[in-house]
């Protein structure tokens, strides 16, 4: 179990005058300061950690934001920018002396540009919400986490979120062109705009994955797509996880991108066909879910190369999407994959590491020989294309020490993977989850620079400051806060 | 997800049950996201995974029920498009469903709350006094604007004037026990739930259904005994009026089963079809017997439109050239999954089917929850209403008459067998504009 910093007692001994600070600012039903109401506040997507708040507020406009912010800096109160809430890193959990910022009731569409192939929403759009507002003119929003359907932009800029067709579009900073920004101290800035490349800083660079820990944001303009002539998915199914990797390795590296490239193995397999129906080949061992893009012509091509790249491998079945059904069922089986994981097994702990595809037959190997000695199950699904590993670790949380030992496992295969040349997080972000394994992938004087990052947008570390940096052993430097959190 | 009970607690089978339910729950948010309330009111409290939250704490603590967590279970509207969502399989309506019973029973409701809900309680399932509470509430509607809006009671009061219709149909003879033969050569025999508030307010459905079928060479029994599928009651958490109306139900058509036989037991009014289909469930743990006839009862069930796909159903009048909105009742997308045959039906007995955007969002009506929650209702109805006028219908169709009555006044609502029974030679369903009536 990962520390949380401790309390500060002052602002726990002033929650009520706190409470009714808030109370001002935004609408009635908006402010949440009962303990039985707060208690579903008090996690997100990693449910294992779990805190109840001070408050949680929900406002509903820009300035509400700011006038919360303004409000909390004036008092030391620190704040955790929550949207929604299905952060697997645990990003939105909450601190006992902190006020949650939820912002799922800004979900307005503000604006669509067309000409300029550009959106502006509220950051509690969810992802797809951008898609389904602008797909009936042939657009689309091309980052798509599985979570896309509940998870709100707010929060991908937060964890630069990616899924599976950023293999060919990128994640969510390649697709960014604007931010509206609430800072600590109540300021409201607009950064970016609705072009590509602004001068001075690259600020948008620098928000982006910051994990809440900069600014809040409230307003996103994203870049929107025409939507491709079409799609097809192919499922190639081999007998082991290794052969499933070379063949990734193969395809990568003859040079062709597809639009998608994931990965499953058994046990996910049969979780997603129980859940999507899908035809998903339940006598496989492992799986490839491939879609490439464009014109019939293009596509045959490019599935033919494709199975004729598996080939060597010998996949034991190869079976081509017929029908646009047919593809809406094998995307919604992987993307429902974590939570279908759900039948098999009363809680798991996702994981997320990148690796370079040319590693994915060891590092799967080596996956499983962990897994037999910690004698903890894992699924393994993911972005194969990219590297990107998400193994599922699956446990059970009412035994006692369940969750530690699956934990210590996740930790295991996160080192291999940054021994392997990899590093800890594809998309999930550190969150508290991987905070003192930062450690492993950097050293004190590279983390202390990114300490000082933070110190200049929110010198007293009030912004969702218990992520991301080890708590203990900080480096202080000269710049005022750094050496805030310190567990007991 | 961890759940924290005793082995005390456990021995409970509801709670039993309830804890299977929390422990599937892997906490992944994405049901919120098509959850009508989350999208309305945009708080994790009003969302599924905050009720399946504040329920497991709610049991967890053994504590009666507070106003707190009450407030956000209410305002639930059980349509179930949570478990569509669901990767991992959570069987939210068992738990709210035990969630209801805990709070009914551990909770006492405020004075105005608990008369309103023992009128319903008592008049809804009863078709005589129905129809007598609906010509007393046409009596009414002049002198409404007596009663002040703006308080709960007042709104409430309001919500039941203005859901009453303005004139009812005679009642029809058909509905009441008996066999309706089947035409020509029988090629199978079904029992009806001819229903409680619907055989009131729209009469035609059944006898829609009972010509259809029995033209298509199906014997139709309402059976003696079947009333009110208790879902009204079970909705309020009132376990023992609920439970003595499905008894009587699976008593009715036992008698059937083991007599002349049946080859389905059908439902025409989706919602209670759903509970139909969970008679087994919510009988699991009755005396064997009682157990074993339920599960029948419940294996039986189908919707109309599931059985009338299975029949080879063929219009006999020419197209008429009608577009048709589809509503989705949530109780039959989210509750039943049937989710093609209606559309399919429709389409082939001549009309253009279009489908609204987000038809996966309830339209507010979910059995009484209109009257009780008028004002998310509302604006839910007014939601789905705006939806389904961009698909630019001549009518709606829908397999449920909670949604035909909370959708109408506009374009005409009409139930999906009334519409395949005209195209198969039946009257014209009222209801239809003359202009709209044209085939011969
Ligand atoms: C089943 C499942 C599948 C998933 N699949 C993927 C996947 O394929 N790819 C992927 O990348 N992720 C995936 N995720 C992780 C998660 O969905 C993403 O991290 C997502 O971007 C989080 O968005 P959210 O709105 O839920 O944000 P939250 O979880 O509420 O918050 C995430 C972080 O962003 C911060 N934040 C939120 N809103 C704001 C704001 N307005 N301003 C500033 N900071 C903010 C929070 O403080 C927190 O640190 C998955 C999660 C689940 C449960
Ligand atoms: S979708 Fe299912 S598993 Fe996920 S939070 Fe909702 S109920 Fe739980
Ligand atoms: S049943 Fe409907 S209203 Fe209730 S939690 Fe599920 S989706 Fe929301």
């Amino acid at each position: 179990m990962i520390a949380q910093p401790p309390p500060k007692a002052d602002i726990i001994a002033r929650r009520p005058e706190i409470i009714a600070g808030l109370r001002a600012l935004v609408p009635a039903s908006g402010l949440i300061s009962e303990e039985l109401r707060l208690k579903p506040y008090e996690t997100d997507g990693l449910p294992a950690y779990r805190q109840i708040p001070l408050a949680v507020v929900l406002p509903e406009t820009t300035e509400q934001v700011a006038a919360v912010l303004a409000f909390c800096h004036k008092n030391g109160v620190r704040v955790v920018p929550r949207g929604a809430g299905t952060s697997l890193s645990g990003g939105a959990l909450p601190m006992a002396d902190s006020v949650v910022i939820g912002l799922m009731r800004m979900n307005r569409i503000l604006d669509i540009d067309y000409g300029d192939r550009c959106a502006t929403v509220q950051a509690g759009v969810t992802n797809i919400g951008i898609t389904n507002a602008v797909s009936a003119e042939g657009f689309f929003y091309a980052p798509d986490p599985s979570s896309q359907l509940a998870c709100m932009i707010g929060g991908n800029v937060g964890m630069n979120s990616g899924g599976a067709h950023c293999l060919k579009y990128g994640v969510t900073a390649n697709n960014l062109l604007g931010l509206k920004i609430v800072t600590m101290e109540g300021d409201v800035l607009d950064i970016g705009g609705a072009h590509l490349d602004a001068a001075g800083y690259d600020w948008l660079g620098l928000m982006t994955g910051s994990e809440g820990m900069l600014a809040m944001v409230t307003e996103v303009t994203v870049r929107i797509l025409r939507a491709p002539e079409g799609a097809r998915a192919m499922l190639v199914a081999f007998d082991a996880n290794e052969t499933a990797g070379r063949a990734v390795d193969a395809i990568i590296g003859s040079g062709i991108i597809p639009v998608a490239l994931e990965f499953m193995d058994r046990p996910a397999i049969h979780a997603c066909e129980a859940f999507a129906h899908a035809g998903y080949p339940l006598d496989a061992e492992a799986l490839l879910i491939i879609e490439v893009e464009g014109s019939v012509a293009e596509q045959d091509d490019l599935l033919g190369r494709i199975a004729a790249l598996c080939e060597p491998f010998h996949p034991i079945s190869l079976r081509v999407s017929q029908s646009a059904e047919e593809s809406i069922a094998i995307w919604k089986g992987r993307k429902g994959a974590f939570g279908a994981v759900g039948r098999i097994s009363p809680d798991y702990l996702c994981m997320d590491g990148t690796i370079p595809t040319g590693q994915l037959p060891f590092v799967l190997r080596r996956i499983g020989e962990m897994s037999d000695a910690y004698g903890l199950k894992v699924a393994n699904i993911f972005h194969a294309g990219d590297g990107n590993l998400h193994p599922l670790i699956m446990f059970d949380a009412n035994l006692a020490g369940n969750f530690e030992h699956a934990e210590a496992f996740g930790a295991d295969i996160l080192k291999l993977c940054v021994e392997v040349g990899g590093c800890l997080t594809g998309e999930h972000g550190v969150g508290v989850e991987k905070r003192e394994l930062m450690r492993v992938q950097f050293t004190d004087i590279e983390l202390d620079q990114q300490r000082r990052i933070k110190s200049a947008f929110d010198p007293d570390w009030l912004l969702n400051p218990s992520k991301v940096f080890p708590l203990v052993d900080m480096p202080v430097t000269a710049m005022p806060g750094t050496a805030m959190p310190v567990a007991a | 997800m961890q759940t924290n009970f005793s082995s005390e607690q456990l021995a409970d089978p509801n709670t039993a049950s309830s804890n299977q339910v929390l422990r599937t729950c892997v906490h992944c948010g994405f049901c919120t996201a098509t959850c009508p309330t989350f999208v309305l009111l945009g708080d994790e409290l009003d969302s599924p995974r905050g009720r399946i939250y504040l329920i497991k704490d709610m049991l967890e603590s053994g504590r009666p029920a507070t106003e707190e967590v009450v407030r956000h279970v209410d305002r639930c509207l059980s349509c179930l498009a949570c478990m569509t969502t669901c990767p991992s399989g959570v069987n939210y309506m068992h738990l709210v469903d035990h969630a209801r019973e805990y709070i009914e029973n551990t909770y006492t409701r405020p004075w105005h709350e608990r008369m309103l809900r023992n009128v319903l309680q008592l008049v809804l399932p009863r078709p005589a006094l129905f129809r007598m509470a609906v010509l007393g509430a046409r009596v009414a509607r002049p002198v409404r604007r007596l009663i002040p809006r703006g308080s709960v009671l007042g709104d409430r009061v309001h919500a039941m004037l203005d859901l009453a219709p303005a004139r009812l149909p005679p009642s029809s003879d058909m509905q009441s026990p008996q066999v309706h033969k089947a035409e020509g050569t029988r090629r199978g025999r079904v029992a009806l739930l001819a229903g409680c508030a619907q055989t009131v307010l729209a009469p035609s459905i059944n006898e829609a259904t009972i010509r259809l079928l029995t033209r298509l060479g199906i014997e139709v029994v309402i059976a003696r005994g079947v009333g009110c599928c208790g879902a009204l009651t079970h909705h309020m958490g009132r376990h023992d009026p609920a439970m003595a109306s499905a008894r009587a139900n699976i008593a009715g058509w036992t008698r059937e089963i083991e007599g002349d036989g049946l080859d389905a037991i059908l439902v025409n009014t989706s919602g209670c079809g759903t509970t139909v289909k969970d008679y087994g469930f919510m009988f699991r743990s009755e005396p064997a017997e009682w157990a074993m006839q339920a599960e029948r009862v419940s294996a039986l069930a189908m919707d109309i439109s599931e059985y009338l796909a299975t029949l080879d159903y063929v219009p006999t009048r020419e197209a008429p050239g009608l577009r048709v909105a589809y509503h989705a009742a949530c109780s039959l997308q989210h509750g039943q999954r049937v989710l093609t045959q209606p559309k399919a039906l429709l389409r082939r007995a001549g009309f253009t089917v279009v489908e609204p955007l987000e038809g996966h969002l309830c339209c507010g009506s979910a059995g009484t929850y209109n009257l009780v929650q008028p004002e998310i209702a509302g604006r839910l109805r007014e939601r789905k209403l705006a939806n389904i006028a961009a698909t630019k219908p001549d009518l709606i169709a829908a397999g449920n008459i909670g949604c035909i009555t909370q959708l109408s006044g506009g374009v005409p609502v009409i139930h999906t067998v009334e519409l395949l029974d005209w195209m198969a030679g039946g009257p014209a369903p009222v209801g239809l504009p003359a202009a709209v009536a044209v085939p011969a």
